[in-house]
């Protein structure tokens, strides 16, 4: 792929001219429309959000401790449990890949901007607001949700504190946020590509969130559907999830979790292409397998619509539903297991060096892979009347959720850094993080593996005499790795305040648009699109 | 890719829109969740004020993000391509639009076709009716709960006959309309953008006159059981949709008033005219869905 940036012409001079220097003061981020300081912004916010959410993984962990009840009482361990996953899920992990297609998307396809700039900020405002609101009913008489994230009903209807409203519409904001936030990208994507960048030419970061994306559009509202349903039944007297009125509370997990299977694609189908751009980087190679990396994900995505009820085996639905289930579960380990083969033959006679994003994205690989099995086993009906509910799903979905698109993002973040600081990271530092991060992430989450196989149920804050030893362990592995994550924070500020310049191509092997312009990107990137040939 | 002249793309320099926007929302979601509990719990609170207030910054902002962009588009600061980004998100916006409705759609399926069934006795639930609802008949409308709570169907003919008859006939009207518009007929446009906007209004106040039949002589309610439930949260999102479109045509009204829109350019023309279509299709689907079937 050839590049020719043509030189900026003046000739036309807009009543609204653009600014080229950057607005100072608070006034720059309220009313920001450029697509890298509302990314800066949702990395920031996604980063705040990892903290406040880590803060309260660590409550449950403290109180998992040793066996009985040590600090908490259930009320409150279960709202942390609720409140951890909901932030992490809304408020770190979707919010950081937001920030990440906001900073390269239109660098990557040679745009300006966003297709839709002002939109693009109010989607991130939103987001500090909806979860003032979701934090602020923690402290509510009652307390805040503390029903799960997944809030079955009747726990959130029948069962729910008074604050179960404020839960629901900061759910409905949100919502609306993600939703605008994705119609930015896809209309980005479709409408804002420069010249010569078709389809199979878009990187594949750019192709996984044009997916991401749909699948956001298709299930965001079905989300808002599930809340509004929660929020008459508790407070309206409808009776969806209620079998007295003819409803059903099955029914509150057939929609929930038809928006619940997509989402977790939306959170792994952008860590998908963050991988596939940090592999060849560091291999010195093409990706191996493009068109069939697009076609897999897209795969994925289409399947991702018709395995919801693999989270409910056990609620007593018809056998032929629960094969239908399982089967077209596992089908998506087909593709999946393209992108993998792929990943590993684009590194096979690589060049490969090992620096940080290097190091996160082969943990990615190995450790999503170990997620994906787990995941495997899960879909299995007999099998999964075992595991449901317990530390094995907890585990499962925190080896692809943590180790896969935390990591993910941690990796694009070393990756993509130099090219938005114009400073190289401190690569002692970064290599640090990563082992500790590594070694203490498996010390947390693998033996959540045995104990959810021996028996131990998730969501309760103690736990048989048995498996005293293991939490423990899992505790410790928790603390440290909640601590490594503070050596991340010190090297993104050590980069934003200084270091070794970065060139324009930053990696030795780095290709792609993005590395075309200089180091820092400047405010405003492709104001005349580029040619690419 | 054919080759197309690149117009530079306008960015808009700085907004305050968005910002005043999620205060907005930040104030209807905080309200109205507080709205919401003190109603529940028969108290007084602040809720309610909070959510008037964010709706009244929300207007706020509405009105001031529209002049400007209203603004930018007749000093022709906009593209080709900038009109194609406003389409597709348009568009976008609908497929989710049509999401949401499918969640009800979808709750309507599964509460008639399989819950009821079971409730019933059949699959492998014969234990449950036995034990706790022996007398349940599951007939749709489900005019009696297994708890027990009775009302009456509301029935096709009538009034939704001649709703269903007036929202088609407005999507009609409306198309003409935008035919008016291409070929410069201006009175033809206005008169049946006027037509459009009159016969919205009347379809909203039937469907209250029908929602007042329903509380007061069916005993037809939000909280009859599921028949209810999706009766009236379907129908009524739907009426919020019709509101709101008809508010969005209500602007391109006094817009086409003032003379806005040409044959080649007229955006926000075309997007409250797919809106109103789509709350057209949406309504055709209820009531087949909903009232007939």
């Amino acid at each position: 792929m050839t590049v020719v940036i043509t030189e900026p012409n003046d000739h036309e001079h807009h009543e609204h001219e653009h600014h080229d220097h950057k607005p100072g003061g608070i006034k720059r981020w309220l009313y920001t429309t450029n697509h890298k300081d509302i990314g800066t912004m949702y990395l920031v916010f996604a980063l705040i959000m990892f903290f406040i959410g880590g803060a309260m993984a660590m409550v449950i962990r403290l109180e998992l401790f040793q066996p009985g009840m040590q600090f908490v009482d259930p009320h409150f361990f279960n709202q942390m449990t609720t409140v951890h996953g909901l932030i992490m899920v809304f408020g770190a992990v979707m919010p950081a890949f937001t920030g990440l297609a906001n900073w390269m998307i239109p660098m990557m396809i040679g745009a300006p901007d966003m297709a839709l700039p002002r939109m693009n900020n109010w989607s991130f405002w939103i987001l500090p607001f909806a979860f003032l609101i979701l934090l602020l009913s923690l402290f509510m008489p009652g307390g805040g949700p503390s029903f799960g994230w997944t809030f079955y009903a009747p726990l959130s209807t029948t069962y729910s504190g008074d604050s179960t409203a404020l839960f629901v519409f900061s759910v409905h904001i949100m919502g609306i946020s993600s939703i605008m936030g994705a119609i930015n990208v896809i209309v980005t994507i479709w409408n804002m590509r420069a010249p010569g960048m078709t389809w199979m030419k878009m990187p594949l970061f750019v192709w996984t969130w044009f997916i991401t994306a749909f699948l956001l559009i298709m299930v965001m509202p079905v989300l808002a559907g599930v809340v509004t349903m929660v929020l008459t039944d508790k407070y309206f007297g409808t009776s969806f999830f209620d079998a007295a009125g003819g409803g059903d509370p099955v029914l509150f997990q057939h929609i929930f979790w038809f928006f619940g299977h997509p989402e977790v694609y939306i959170m792994i189908l952008p860590a998908f292409g963050i991988v596939s751009a940090i592999i060849p980087t560091f291999a010195r190679k093409r990706l191996f397998g493009y068109a069939s990396m697009v076609y897999a994900t897209a795969s994925i995505a289409i399947l991702s619509f018709l395995v919801w009820a693999h989270h409910m085996f056990t609620t007593g639905m018809p056998v032929f539903a629960t094969l239908f289930f399982m089967y077209a579960t596992m089908l998506i380990a087909v593709p999946t297991g393209v992108k993998v083969f792929n990943w590993v033959a684009t590194m096979w006679r690589g060049a490969m060096t090992f620096e940080v994003p290097m190091m996160f994205a082969l943990a990615f690989i190995v450790l999503f892979t170990i997620g994906g099995f787990s995941g495997l086993m899960l879909a299995i009906t007999p099998a999964d009347f075992q595991y449901h509910d317990t530390y094995f799903v907890v585990a499962h979905f925190h080896y692809v959720l943590v180790t896969g698109a935390v990591f993910s993002i941690v990796a694009a973040v070393y990756y993509w850094l130099p090219k938005w600081t114009g400073n190289m990271y401190d690569e002692t530092l970064g290599q640090w993080h990563f082992w500790c991060s590594l070694i203490s992430v498996n010390l947390l989450f693998f033996p959540m593996h045995f104990v959810g196989l021996a028996g131990m149920p998730r969501r309760i804050p103690d736990y048989a005499l048995q498996f005293a030893d293991f939490n423990a362990f899992i505790s410790i592995g928790g603390f440290l790795f909640g601590l490594s994550q503070l050596i991340f924070v010190w090297v993104l500020i050590k980069c934003a305040r200084g270091g070794v310049k970065a060139t324009d191509q930053v990696w030795e092997g780095a290709e792609g648009l993005e590395w075309e312009v200089p180091s820092p990107a400047p405010y405003h990137t492709f104001e005349t699109p580029p040619v690419i040939k | 890719m054919t080759t197309k002249t690149y117009e530079k793309y306008y960015v808009p320099a700085q907004s305050p829109w968005p910002i005043v926007g999620a205060i907005a929302l930040f104030f209807i979601a905080f309200g109205a969740g507080h709205y919401v509990i003190d109603i529940s719990n028969q108290q007084s609170g602040f809720g309610g004020y909070l959510l008037l207030l964010g709706f009244a910054v929300l207007v706020f902002m509405l009105v001031g993000w529209f002049r400007n962009v209203i603004d930018e588009s007749m000093s022709g600061l906009y593209s080709a391509q900038m009109d194609r980004s406003f389409r597709q998100g348009m568009s976008w916006f609908i497929v989710s639009e049509v999401m949401f409705f499918m969640a009800f759609f979808g709750a309507l399926f599964y509460g008639r076709v399989i819950a009821m069934q079971w409730l019933g006795g059949s699959s492998n639930n014969a234990m449950t009716f036995e034990l706790l609802w022996p007398n349940f008949e599951p007939v749709w409308p489900l005019v009696k709960t297994p708890g027990g709570i009775e009302t009456q169907a509301m029935p096709w003919t009538g009034l939704p006959l001649i709703n269903t008859a007036i929202l088609i006939v407005s999507s009609v009207t409306l198309h003409f309309a935008h035919t008016g518009l291409e070929q410069q007929k201006r009175g033809q446009l206005k008169l049946m953008l006027l037509l459009t906007l009159l016969l919205g209004a009347t379809f909203l106040s039937l469907q209250v006159y029908e929602y007042i039949h329903a509380y007061r002589d069916l005993g037809l309610r939000l909280d009859s059981g599921f028949y209810g439930n999706t009766f009236f949260l379907l129908t009524g999102f739907h009426g919020l949709h019709v509101t709101l479109g008809a508010i969005i045509l209500l602007f391109v009204f006094f817009r086409v008033l003032k003379g806005h829109f040409t044959p080649e350019k007229h955006f926000a023309f075309q997007a409250a005219a797919w809106y109103w279509h789509f709350v057209d299709v949406v309504w055709i689907c209820l009531f087949v869905i909903v009232y007939m079937l």
